[in-house]
C-alpha cells in the first residue's frame, strides 16, 4: 500500500495521471448524482489534529462521492487531549480495519511517522510547515485548466507568507514538475531560511514581477507573525505585498490570481480582487474535490502494483 | 495519462483489448507471451460490419428517433461514431453519440489496477430514450455490467441495447449482444486484438494472438511476421452472426 | 560518600584481578603489560603477572584489547529523580559500565533538578552502589530558570565541581556573569554552558539550514551557539573563571573556543559522538530519533567538531546521553523532546569515525573520553590513570578490532533512542573495572545484564 505525504512521492507521469483522473472525477461532480459506487466498502479515517474545516469536507466529500465510508476522528474530544501518543492513536483506529487515513496535524513529518505505523494509505492534508499536497495537486490542476495541460515556461509568483505555508512548499514542487518558472515574493522574514536545492527564484519587490506573471498565488498571512516581528504590522505587509486594486489593475493581461483560502480579504489581497474576474479562488475549491478523489481513488482502487507511483 | 486497461492478461483477460501495438509485432505490453496468430476481420469486413449493425439497429428500433449510441472506451466511442456515420448514411439522420467510462463501476476494483480510459460524455438526457451501448469485444460481459450501473446513475433510458464487433464467448454473467460483428469462439488464453485507425494508428482489423510457446504456435512468429502474420484478406472474414 | 581511596565506599572490593595480555594505553602512552588489581587498586603492571598468582584471583581476558582508564562523561542524563521510565540512576550506570565508563557526570536537569543539596544528596546515595561512580552536576541557577542562583557553595561541599542549567542556556548575561563571578570562591568548580540562544531558537527543531527549509521545521540557527559562546568566553575573560562549553557543535563555536585557547583563557569544550558522526540530513525521515539540542548540523560543522577534537581545540567526548521514553519519541517531530543515547556508542563511534580514518590517534581519543574529562570534572584523583601501581583501579578494556552492531533492544539503558540503529562500529567493550570490582564481563554486565 502507498501513501500521498509529499509531492516528492510523484513524478511528471503520476502527477499527469491524478490531473487525467481529476478530470473524470470533474465529470462526476457535475451529474446530478454526484456520485459513483468506486470505493464501497472501503473506510476512509480523517484525523484532524488542527482545525480546518475547508480541507476536512473536501476530503470527506470526495470520499462519499467515491461511496467510500467516512470515519471522522474529532481530536478535540479524544483521549488524545489525554495523552496519547501518536503512535497509540493511529494502531487504535487502523485495528478497527481502515483502508486510508487522511491527516492534518501541526507537526512536520506528522504522516510521515504515521506512513511507518500503518498498512493503510496515509494522506497528507497538511503537516506543520512542510506540504499540504493535495492542495498543489488541485493549484496546478486549475492552472492548467486554464493554460493548457503543458505549462511549462509558465510564469508563477508565490507572494507572503512562504516559510511558515506548507502550501507554498508543494506549490514550488509541483509547478517545478510541471516545468513552470516559480518566483517567491517576500520579506525575508517570511522567507525560508534557505533556498538551496528549491527549483525557484526570490525577490522581495511584488511591483516588479507585476507585469511579468501569468500567475499571482497568494499566501494566507497568519495573523500573529506581526507579534514574532515578522514585519511591522498587517498594514505595511498589505501595502507592500498585499494585491491591491492598484496593483491587480497593473498585472499583465491575462494573469490568474489564486489563493488557497481561507483569505484575510483587505489583507494579502483585496476583496474587489478576490470576487474579481481574474479570481479562480472558487475554481481551486470546486477541483479540490475531484483531486481529492482522484487520490483517494489511486490509492485504494489499485491491486498489488496500482500504487502512487510504478 | 496512462489510460489504457491493460489487455492480453492471460487468465482473466477483460472483454477490450487494447494494447497498442504495430501489428503483428509481439506487444511489449504482455512481454512477449502473446504472438499473432490471425487477421479476423480486414478493413473492408469492420466496414460491412458497422454498415451491417446500423441497420440493424434501425430496423429494431423502427426507425432512428429516440436512439443514442454510446460507446466504452477505450474503443467503443469510435465504434459508435461509425455506426452513426452508417446510419446517417441511409437515413439521413444525426443518431447522438456518446462515450462513457466504466471504471468506477467495474466489479474488480482493487483486484487489480483500474484507471479510466477517457471521459463521460453523452450529448443528450439518456432518460426515455433507447440507449445502444457499443464496445469492441465482448467475453465475461463485466464491462456490460459495470456500463449498466453507470447508466442507471445518468437517467432511466427506455431500453437499453448492446452491439459489439466480436463476441468471443466465454461469458461470466448472464449478459448477450443485442448486434454482434462476428461470433468468434475462442481459446480463454487466447486474445482478440480489435485496431481501429482512430484510437490505434493502424489499419482497421481484428486480429486472433495466442500465447507463445504452445504447441499450435508457430515458434517463427516471435520474429515478427510469422508465416500466419500476412493471411490472404478477408479469409476470416465471413461477417456472419447476426443479433442472437 | 567516598572509601578510603576515592572509590565509592559500597563496592565489596575484589579479591583480585588479573587483566591478562592486553595492550596498556593511558596519558603515558602504549605497553603491552599484565595489570593485577587488589583491594580496589592497582597492585603491579608488568610482564607476565600470571606466574606464582594466588587461585582466588579473577583473571580477565584481555588478548587483542586495550587496557585503557575507565571513561568518563561529563554529560549523561540519569533522569533519575522524575522520569524513571526514562532511565534510572542503575539502568544508566549499567549503561555506563557497558561504554567503559567508570564515572559519569549526572546532569541536573532532574525533577526535582539538583539545584539542592538534599536532592544531590539523594541522588549521590542512589549512586553510591550503580555500575559507575556516579558524580552529580549541579545548577547554576534554581529550577534552572536563568534568575536566582542555586546554592553553589551547599552543592560544592557535597562534591558538585560542574554547575550547568544544561537543557536550558543561562542566556542572561548578567546572571551569568555572577555565577562565574561567584564561583571563584568555589575550588574547583567549573561554569558549563548550554550555548543556545532560547530568542534566536525560538521553538526551533532542528538545525537552520537548507534541510530545515525544505521539510518545513523551524530551526536552531549555528549562530544562537556562536553568540553564547563568543559571549561567555568574553565572561570568562572578565571573571577568570573556567568555562566549559558543552556539546559544541558549530565549525563558528569550534573556533572561538581556539581563537580563546590561543589566548589563555580557561575554557575547556567538550563535543557529543553524534555531532561528530552524523549531520542535518538524518532528520529527513522526520524521526524524533534525530531530534536533539544542539541539532545535528551540516557536514562542514562535523567536519569542524572532527578538527577541533584532532587539534585538541575540544577537549572531550562527552555523551550528552539523553535517554526517552519510546512513546515521548514517538511524538510528532516538533512536538517530541530532544536528545539521543550515547553512553554505549562513544567509545565504538570514536573509534569507528575518529581513530580508524586517521584523525585521532588513539591516545588522544582515550585522552577525550577519559583522562582530560576526568581533569576537568576534578575527578583526577581516581579516574583517568595513569595505569600505575598505587592508583585507583578504574580500568576499561576494549576489542579495538571488534564489529559490532548497534541493536537498540539490546542496550543497557533503560530507553531504546539511539540514532545509531543498525549501525556497524568498530571496537567494543570488554571488560569493565570499577574500583578494582567487574562492571562488565566480556561484554556483559556483572550483575548479569
Amino acid at each position: 500500500m502507498n501513501h500521498l505525504l509529499s509531492i516528492d512521492d510523484l513524478d511528471r507521469a503520476a502527477l499527469d495521471e491524478l490531473h487525467a483522473l481529476a478530470e473524470s472525477f470533474l465529470e462526476v461532480t457535475g451529474r446530478e448524482i454526484p456520485k459513483v459506487p468506486a470505493l464501497r466498502g472501503k473506510v476512509v479515517v480523517s484525523l484532524f489534529y488542527e482545525d480546518s474545516t475547508r480541507t476536512r469536507l473536501s476530503f470527506e466529500t470526495a470520499a462519499k462521492r467515491l461511496s467510500a465510508d467516512v470515519m471522522t476522528f474529532a481530536v478535540g474530544s479524544s483521549s488524545v487531549k489525554k495523552g496519547e501518543s501518536l503512535r497509540d492513536t493511529i494502531q487504535t483506529i487502523a485495528a478497527m480495519g481502515i483502508d486510508a487515513v487522511v491527516v492534518r496535524h501541526p507537526s512536520a513529518g506528522a504522516a510521515h511517522q504515521l506512513a511507518r505505523w500503518v498498512d493503510a494509505s496515509v494522506v497528507n492534508a497538511g503537516d506543520g510547515r512542510h506540504e499540504h499536497p493535495t492542495q498543489a495537486l488541485l493549484d496546478t490542476l486549475t492552472i492548467r485548466r486554464h493554460r493548457g495541460p503543458a505549462i511549462d515556461g509558465l510564469r508563477v509568483a508565490i507572494v507572503g507568507d512562504v516559510r511558515n505555508s506548507r502550501v507554498a512548499r508543494s506549490d514550488v514542487k509541483a509547478l517545478a514538475l510541471l516545468g513552470a518558472e516559480v518566483t517567491l515574493v517576500a520579506p525575508d522574514t517570511l522567507l525560508p531560511p534557505s533556498l538551496a536545492g528549491w527549483p525557484c527564484t526570490a525577490t522581495h519587490d511584488l511591483e516588479s514581477v507585476l507585469g511579468d506573471v501569468d500567475v499571482l498565488m497568494l499566501l494566507r498571512i497568519q495573523r500573529e507573525r506581526a507579534a514574532e516581528a515578522s514585519f511591522p504590522s498587517l498594514r505595511e505587509f498589505t501595502a507592500r505585498w498585499g494585491l491591491t486594486v492598484d496593483r491587480a489593475a497593473r498585472l499583465a493581461p491575462g494573469t490568474l490570481v489564486m489563493h488557497p483560502g481561507p483569505m484575510n480579504r483587505g489583507v494579502e489581497i483585496a476583496p474587489e480582487v478576490a470576487d474579481g474576474p481574474r479570481s479562480l479562488i472558487a475554481e481551486q475549491v470546486h477541483n479540490g474535490v475531484a483531486i481529492r478523489m482522484a487520490v483517494l481513488w489511486k490509492l485504494l482502487s489499485g491491486g498489488s502494483g496500482g500504487g502512487m507511483v510504478a | 495519462m496512462a489510460g489504457s486497461r491493460p489487455g492480453g492478461r492471460r487468465g482473466a483477460p477483460p472483454e477490450s483489448s487494447t494494447t497498442q501495438v504495430p501489428t503483428p509485432t509481439p506487444d511489449p505490453g504482455d512481454g512477449g507471451r502473446f504472438v499473432f496468430r490471425t487477421r479476423v476481420l480486414s478493413a473492408a469486413d469492420l466496414r460491412r460490419a458497422h454498415t451491417r449493425i446500423a441497420h440493424e439497429i434501425v430496423e429494431r428500433n423502427h426507425g432512428p428517433a429516440g436512439l443514442v449510441l454510446v460507446g466504452l472506451h477505450t474503443r467503443g466511442p469510435a465504434i459508435a461514431a461509425r455506426i452513426a456515420a452508417a446510419i446517417a448514411s441511409f437515413e439521413d439522420v444525426e443518431v447522438p453519440v456518446g462515450s462513457l467510462d466504466v471504471a468506477f463501476y467495474r466489479d474488480d476494483i482493487g483486484r487489480r489496477p483500474v484507471a479510466p480510459a477517457g471521459p463521460t460524455e453523452i450529448p443528450v438526457d439518456v432518460t426515455d430514450r433507447v440507449v445502444v451501448i457499443v464496445d469492441d469485444v465482448l467475453q465475461t460481459g463485466r464491462t456490460a455490467r459495470a456500463a449498466l450501473d453507470a447508466l442507471t446513475e445518468l437517467g432511466r433510458p427506455r431500453a437499453v441495447q448492446l452491439a459489439v464487433l466480436v463476441d468471443r464467448g466465454h461469458r461470466e454473467l448472464p449478459i448477450r449482444a443485442d448486434y454482434v460483428g462476428k461470433n468468434l469462439p475462442t481459446g480463454y488464453a487466447e486474445d482478440v486484438r480489435v485496431r481501429l485507425t482512430d484510437t490505434d494508428g493502424v489499419e482497421d482489423g481484428i486480429e486472433l494472438w495466442g500465447p507463445a510457446g504452445d504447441d499450435y504456435a508457430d515458434a517463427d512468429a516471435d520474429d515478427g511476421p510469422g508465416p500466419v502474420g500476412d493471411p490472404p484478406g478477408g479469409d476470416a472474414g465471413d461477417g456472419n452472426g447476426g443479433p442472437r | 560518600m567516598t572509601g578510603p581511596t576515592g572509590a565509592p565506599s559500597l563496592h565489596p572490593v575484589a579479591s583480585g584481578v588479573l587483566i591478562r595480555g592486553g595492550r596498556v594505553v593511558d596519558a603515558t602512552g602504549p605497553r603491552v603489560a599484565d595489570v593485577l588489581v587488589e583491594g580496589g587498586r592497582i597492585a603491579a603492571v608488568g610482564g607476565d603477572l600470571a606466574a606464582g598468582m594466588p587461585s582466588g584471583v579473577t583473571v580477565l581476558d584481555a588478548s587483542g584489547c586495550v587496557v585503557a582508564p575507565g571513561l568518563v562523561d561529563l554529560h549523561t542524563h540519569l533522569r533519575e529523580p522524575g522520569d524513571e521510565e526514562a532511565e534510572t540512576i542503575h539502568t544508566g550506570a549499567r549503561a555506563a559500565a557497558r561504554g567503559g565508563y567508570t564515572a559519569v557526570i549526572a546532569m541536573p536537569n532532574t525533577d526535582p533538578p539538583l539545584d539542592d543539596a538534599a536532592v544531590v544528596a539523594a541522588v549521590l546515595a542512589r549512586g553510591a552502589d550503580a555500575a559507575c561512580e556516579v558524580v552529580a552536576g549541579g545548577c547554576i541557577t534554581r529550577g534552572r530558570e536563568g534568575r536566582e542562583l542555586a546554592p553553589l557553595g551547599e552543592l560544592h561541599d557535597l562534591g558538585v565541581r560542574v554547575f550547568t542549567d544544561d537543557g536550558a542556556c543561562l542566556s542572561d548575561a548578567g546572571v551569568m556573569r555572577r555565577a562565574m563571578e561567584y564561583a571563584r570562591s568555589l575550588p574547583g568548580a567549573v561554569i558549563a554552558q548550554h550555548a543556545e540562544d532560547p530568542a534566536l531558537c525560538g521553538h526551533g527543531s532542528m538545525h537552520e539550514g537548507a534541510w530545515s527549509a525544505r521539510l518545513g521545521v523551524p530551526g536552531r540557527p549555528a549562530e544562537a551557539e556562536a553568540v553564547i559562546v563568543d559571549r561567555d568566553l568574553r565572561l570568562a575573560a572578565l571573571t577568570g573563571t573556567p568555562l566549559h562549553v558543552l556539546h559544541v557543535s558549530t565549525a563558528q563555536a569550534v573556533e572561538s573556543i581556539r581563537e580563546a585557547k590561543a589566548a589563555g583563557l580557561a575554557v575547556t569544550a567538550e563535543a557529543t559522538p553524534h555531532h561528530f558522526t552524523l549531520t542535518d540530513a538524518a532528520c529527513a525521515g522526520f524521526d524524533p530519533v534525530f531530534k536533539v539540542h544542539p541539532p545535528l548540523r551540516t557536514a562542514a560543522d562535523r567536519d569542524a567538531v572532527r578538527a577541533g577534537l584532532a587539534d585538541g581545540t575540544l577537549d572531550a567526548i562527552a555523551t550528552d546521553h539523553a535517554p526517552h521514553r519510546t512513546e515521548e519519541k514517538e511524538r510528532p517531530f516538533e512536538e517530541a523532546p530532544p536528545g539521543m543515547l550515547g553512553l554505549e556508542t562513544a567509545l565504538a563511534l570514536t573509534l569507528t569515525e575518529l581513530v580508524e580514518p586517521g584523525l585521532l590517534t588513539l591516545e588522544q581519543a582515550l585522552g577525550a573520553l577519559s583522562w582530560r574529562p576526568a581533569a576537568i570534572a576534578g575527578l583526577s584523583d581516581r579516574h583517568g590513570g595513569p595505569i600505575a601501581p598505587g592508583g585507583v583501579a578504574n580500568l576499561c578494556v576494549f576489542d579495538p578490532a571488534a564489529t559490532w552492531e548497534v541493536d537498540p533492544t539490546k542496550l543497557a539503558s533503560r530507553a531504546r533512542n539511539t540514532p545509531f540503529a543498525g549501525r556497524k562500529l568498530t571496537g567494543r567493550v570488554r571488560h569493565t573495572v570499577l574500583a578494582g570490582r567487574p562492571t562488565v564481563v566480556d561484554g556483559r554486565c556483572a550483575d548479569g545484564g
